[in-house]
């Protein structure tokens, strides 16, 4: 066991929530930091990362009836080291460690995109965390944006979080800053702030105007101003347009987020009260929301090549989604598995989107929680799903991240900021998960992907007429397998693919070794009386003997094996109850998540 | 009655077209007969719509000055607009297209006139013959019997001539069983189980009426298809509210003191108006692409259109399940028997079947529990979403029914030999065609009209390699199993194929599936390689080792 055990339950029940077989199992449930482990008389072992228990994404409220056990699991932990990601040890050494942590380099990424340059240069500004805890010691600004601008524009933005660039447009030489809110009240003006703002638009050869997009409401900007905060005035700044986009907060994600689970979870669910409960809990209107910003990001950077600058409240939630989507709109280098996690540590880990906090990694504010990376995550799936070719990775690759990002077996996503994760070291105590995910690539690419996919325009155009946006049914019910399709055509195009290369390989193999006997066979003729001369024989994978074509390598077995063939996992059980009447429940825990955790 | 005298302009010059997703073209209307044809002009780029008039669901027309606007929404819920110079050629055109459009006499019908251009293999009027199939059902049993007791129709207007009945029921006692169900639709096997030997019959509801009437010839015949001490189960389309107030009209349902041997089960499926309500809400929500999210979602919701699917999608999987998992022979009715029974008894067949989710078996399915079962298609497919009539006997049934297969097919992508296209042909087909294979209610109709001599059959044309290919998937493998699809509302989806296929350019996701196809393909070639080189390599191989031996 990775630590020892806080607590020892005896005589619990183990439901299945996924399974409809209503029987559940006796045995004993037993705690430790890092896992949830349940032993049955028969001495399975179930096992679940405590984690996810915590995970507000998938705490159901009805896991444990029994209040002491519900006790139990809202233990939470007090501090990070106490967190997997620092006993985990995936038998690397040091050095490995080190190159893992050394895969994604920021740098490099900025340079790929063409700065520094002219108009754009690294900033030392924020070195030591001095101006900007939130940010990460390297920062890109307009050249022509000098040190007391930039303090001076800090101290007028929300916990100092002034405009930096977050993408470079080679082509269009526009660009996409984030910073936070100003503190502008209702009067308020900062000479730095408007200069600041002036100089990422002249850093912009090919338009004059800029346009700065408040991604909240209008109604939570004009609120903030009263507490001192709020928006741009049009009037104070030259050469700006302003736009709200209008997605909503953290606490209103929340509580959607909520409110989409207890409708899934609910079990005989019926189409009406499954449509009603979507449209109620707003999620896909969230979704929509977040990727109409996106779009309308892109439309000023691709058909205007203005620059733009987008902020919301404190600059780490909604503007991280707002950046990152129109950057992976706007590049197809962020398409492939590769660029999408470099996307993910510039937007999300380096500018300080508060990964603890709003995926609840420690004991903290339940109101600190918050789905947003997890609608970032959707918000590309639905591209990839308008887009089947566009997108190097697959849906796997975003579900296995997602899974990451709560289970805590990896440094990348603990604490808040990057000033907070040098302190806790975790560059020496952890791992870091992107060599994990490169190494099993393979899991994750799509084999539809075209590298050259619209090519002269890398540019995606998706439709965000409302019917595009589908319930994410991987995602909410992924291990609810009587859901999904029983056979897979994704993967079984994965295979196909796979085999192809293993084909040609073999083509290659054998074409040689044709080439290499005719040439033996010209020898042996040429001297026939040396018998010594003939080669041994080639050893083959199949009899010489031919009598039949059949196909060479079966693909996969499992992928085209029927699941399913039990009636009761479908959900007309209406009938099924009838026959077999179901046991009183006391514990259900989600054997699926530990199916696939462990 | 000469076509002409309904075309008062034939042909118009400088119609712009507009279809969305597509730059609008300028070029010439014709109207025929029986088509509606567009040609732009351009030789660099031209472009040719045909349009069949029965495609025509609703016709509007707008005037802005003396430019005239025809909209055309037709049945495969496309929707066209025509731009026409000249308030009079307008209206013009507009009335020829609505009188053509609403022809009274199926004979005037495109199907009549159709002369194919393809060379006729096998003639589709005669690949699915009842004889055939009781051929393949004699294999295995010997308890059931062809009976041609309705060989003029004279018993049941809407059966066939030939049906499949128990061996040890007469035709006498059929007549008898006749009487007491409506529309004389007595219980015929549907489908014989061969794992098990289980059987689905269907007929109508019993005409019990409020004395409670029973008939012990009906109670032998039902009887007659259970093994000893077996209880079967019927399976009863309406609500048991909506059944026992049938008693009133003289309809009702079997008595359980009466069939002690059969537990009844009802699953509301339903019927007629509501369903037709339910396309036409749907079609509009899918139209309407201002919708915001909210709106767009409870619009779904309103058109209770994915409720229907799983509401016959649960009663298909309930009477699949008694057969296979229960071991129970089932009875499968509503009221006529002539629509939601036939949903349930053909699909319960497609989950239980292989030979079902073949090309072959699924047209073979749709003759036998819908043509030869005596749906009513022409009055159900007469109007599709655009109708404004308030008919009571139009119905989408048989597209329910096909986007049941769809969804089905979704879940199990490499079970069934067909793809999504061949469904979207029949759905076509079924409303709009050259074919006379969907024209008339009952085969007792097609006989009198002579479909078979003077049409051709949809089956001829569809079962021709060049056009089998395209309805042919790829990812087929066949699948003996039965198999259960999930009717979780989380695994049920809007079939966009149909209802989103005008509305979005759909352009990546063709390029996306071609890929896949190709990416079949050439790992078959790759295979083929393979194999030729190993042989080659073996066969110098064994030259070598005689050569040693000499």
């Amino acid at each position: 066991f990775p630590s020892p055990f806080f607590l020892q339950v005896e005589q619990v029940k183990l439901l299945d929530r996924f399974s409809t077989s209503n029987k559940s199992l006796t045995g004993t449930l037993y705690l430790t930091a890092t896992h949830l482990l349940f032993i049955d008389s028969s001495q399975r072992e179930t096992w679940a990362f405590s984690r996810l228990f915590n995970c507000p994404t998938f705490l159901h409220s009805d896991i444990f009836g029994d209040n002491s056990l519900h006790c139990l699991f809202l233990y939470l932990l007090a501090k990070y080291e106490e967190l997997y990601a620092f006993s985990y040890n995936p038998k690397q050494n040091e050095s490995e460690q080190v190159k893992g942590w050394q895969l994604i380099d920021l740098a490099e990424e900025y340079k790929r995109m063409g700065v520094p340059n002219a108009n754009w240069q690294l900033s030392d500004a924020n070195r030591d965390y001095k101006i900007c805890e939130t940010y990460p010691r390297e920062l890109y600004v307009p050249r022509t944006a000098s040190k007391p601008i930039i303090v001076g524009s800090s101290k007028f933005r929300s916990k100092g979080r002034f405009p930096v660039l977050s993408y470079y447009h080679k082509n269009k030489e526009a660009a996409i800053c984030r910073c936070s809110q100003p503190l502008s009240g209702f009067s308020a003006r900062c000479l730095e702030d408007e200069h600041m703002l002036q100089a990422i638009s002249k850093a912009n050869p090919s338009n004059r105007y800029m346009y700065v997009m408040d991604t909240r409401p209008k109604l939570n900007a004009m609120a903030n101003r009263a507490a001192g905060k709020g928006y741009e005035n049009e009037d104070n700044y030259s050469n700006i347009r302003f736009q709200f986009v209008g997605i909503e907060n953290i606490h209103v994600m929340r509580s959607s987020l909520q409110k989409l689970l207890e409708v899934s979870g609910t079990k005989g669910l019926s189409v009406n009260d499954f449509l009603s409960g979507l449209e109620n809990s707003g999620w896909l209107r969230h979704i929509k929301a977040v990727l109409d910003a996106a779009v309308f990001l892109v439309k000023a950077i691709a058909v205007e090549s203005a620059s733009v600058l987008v902020h919301c409240s404190d600059g780490w939630d909604r503007t991280s989604q707002v950046c990152s989507l129109g950057a992976l709109l706007l590049d197809s280098y962020y398409r492939t598995i590769k660029g999408f996690m470099v996307l993910i540590e510039k937007d999300w880990i380096s500018f300080g989107h508060k990964f603890s906090d709003r995926c609840c990694q420690l004991d903290g504010d339940p109101k600190e929680i918050s789905p947003v990376f997890t609608q970032f995550l959707e918000s590309v799936w639905n591209l990839t799903e308008q887009f089947p070719q566009a997108f190097e990775y697959n849906e796997a690759f975003l579900l296995q991240i997602h899974e990451h990002v709560h289970s805590c077996q990896f440094g990348n996503f603990l604490g808040n900021c990057q000033k907070e994760r040098e302190e806790l070291k975790l560059k020496e105590k952890t791992y870091s998960l992107w060599p994990f995910l490169l190494d099993e690539q393979k899991k994750y690419r799509n084999p539809l992907y075209n590298p050259g996919f619209s090519p002269e325009l890398t540019l995606l155009e998706p439709n965000t007429v409302s019917f595009n946006f589908k319930f994410w049914r991987n995602m909410y019910h992924q291990f609810d397998r009587s859901m999904h399709p029983r056979q897979s055509v994704f993967n079984l195009i994965m295979n196909l693919s796979e085999q192809n290369k293993q084909l040609e390989e073999e083509i290659k193999e054998l074409e040689a070794k044709i080439k290499w006997r005719n040439g033996q066979s010209d020898a042996i003729l040429a001297k026939e009386h040396q018998q010594s001369a003939h080669p041994a024989p080639v050893a083959l994978k199949t009899p010489p003997c031919f009598k039949k074509e059949q196909p060479l390598i079966p693909v996969n077995g499992a992928v085209r094996t029927i699941e399913g063939s039990n009636t009761a996992d479908n959900r007309y059980s209406e009938f099924v109850e009838e026959f077999s009447k179901a046991e009183p429940a006391v514990v259900s825990l989600e054997y699926g998540v530990a199916r696939m955790t462990c | 009655m000469e076509f002409a005298e309904l075309i008062k302009t034939p042909r118009a010059d400088n119609v712009v077209l507009h279809r969305p997703f597509y730059l609008a073209v300028e070029g010439t209307l014709c109207l025929t007969g029986h088509h509606l044809i567009f040609s732009s002009r351009r030789q660099d780029n031209a472009e040719e719509l045909w349009l069949l008039h029965s495609n025509i669901d609703s016709i509007e027309k707008r005037f802005v000055g003396s430019l005239g606007t025809i909209i055309i929404k037709c049945k495969d819920l496309r929707i066209i607009q025509l731009d026409i110079p000249g308030m009079e050629e307008c209206l013009n055109i507009a009335s020829s297209i609505e009188a053509l459009s609403t022809l009274d006499s199926v004979t005037l019908m495109y199907p009549f006139f159709y002369r194919p251009m393809f060379e006729v293999i096998e003639d589709g009027w005669r690949a699915f013959l009842p004889d055939q199939e009781f051929e393949l059902l004699s294999s295995v049993t010997d308890e059931w019997r062809l009976s041609c007791i309705n060989k003029e129709f004279s018993v049941c207007p809407s059966y066939p001539p030939i049906v499949i009945v128990p061996k040890s029921i007469d035709d006498e006692a059929l007549r008898k069983v006749a009487t007491f169900r409506h529309g004389s639709r007595f219980p015929v096997l549907s489908y014989y189980h061969k794992k098990n030997g289980m059987v689905m019959m269907r007929s109508s509801q019993p005409l019990t009426g409020t004395n409670g009437r029973r008939c012990k010839e009906d109670e032998k015949l039902i009887n007659a298809t259970l093994r000893p001490g077996k209880r079967g189960y019927i399976i009863d389309t309406r609500s048991l509210n909506v059944a026992q107030q049938a008693r009133a009209k003289g309809g009702g349902f079997e008595q359980e003191a009466h069939y002690p041997q059969w537990r009844r089960i009802h699953k509301c499926i339903e019927r007629f108006n509501i369903l037709q309500e339910s396309l036409i809400k749907l079609v509009e929500a899918c139209n309407d692409q201002s919708h915001n999210m909210d709106r767009w979602l409870s619009k779904l919701e309103a058109s209770n259109w994915l409720t229907h699917i799983k509401e016959i999608l649960t009663a298909a999987c309930l009477a699949a399940q008694c057969i296979d998992r229960e071991g129970a022979s089932v009875l499968v009715h509503g009221t006529e028997g002539t629509d939601s029974t036939l949903q349930v008894t053909s699909l319960a067949q497609i989950i239980l079947d292989p030979r079902c989710r073949t090309i072959c078996g699924f047209e073979s399915l749709v003759v036998r529990e819908w043509l030869q079962a005596g749906h009513p298609f022409q009055q159900r497919c007469a109007q599709s979403a655009y109708s404004n009539s308030k008919q009571k006997w139009e119905a989408p049934v048989f597209l329910l029914f096909l986007d049941c297969v769809w969804q089905i097919l979704r879940q199990f992508p490499c079970s069934f030999e067909f793809n999504e296209q061949f469904l979207i042909m029949l759905f076509e087909h079924a409303y709009a065609s050259q074919f006379g294979t969907f024209l008339g209610n009952n085969e007792n109709e097609r006989s009198k009209l002579k479909l078979p001599q003077k049409t051709m059959s949809l089956w001829s044309w569809v079962n021709r390699s060049e056009e089998l290919s395209k309805f042919q998937n790829p990812l087929f493998e066949a699948n003996s199993l039965v198999i259960w699809p999930s009717v979780a509302p989380q695994s049920l989806q809007l079939w966009e194929g149909v209802f989103l296929r005008w509305n979005r350019p759909s352009k990546f996701l063709d390029e996306a599936h071609e890929e896949m196809i190709n990416i079949i393909k050439y790992n078959k070639e790759l295979q083929a390689k393979v194999n030729a080189l190993r042989r080659q390599l073996a066969e110098m191989e064994t030259d070598d080792r005689m050569q040693e031996n000499l």
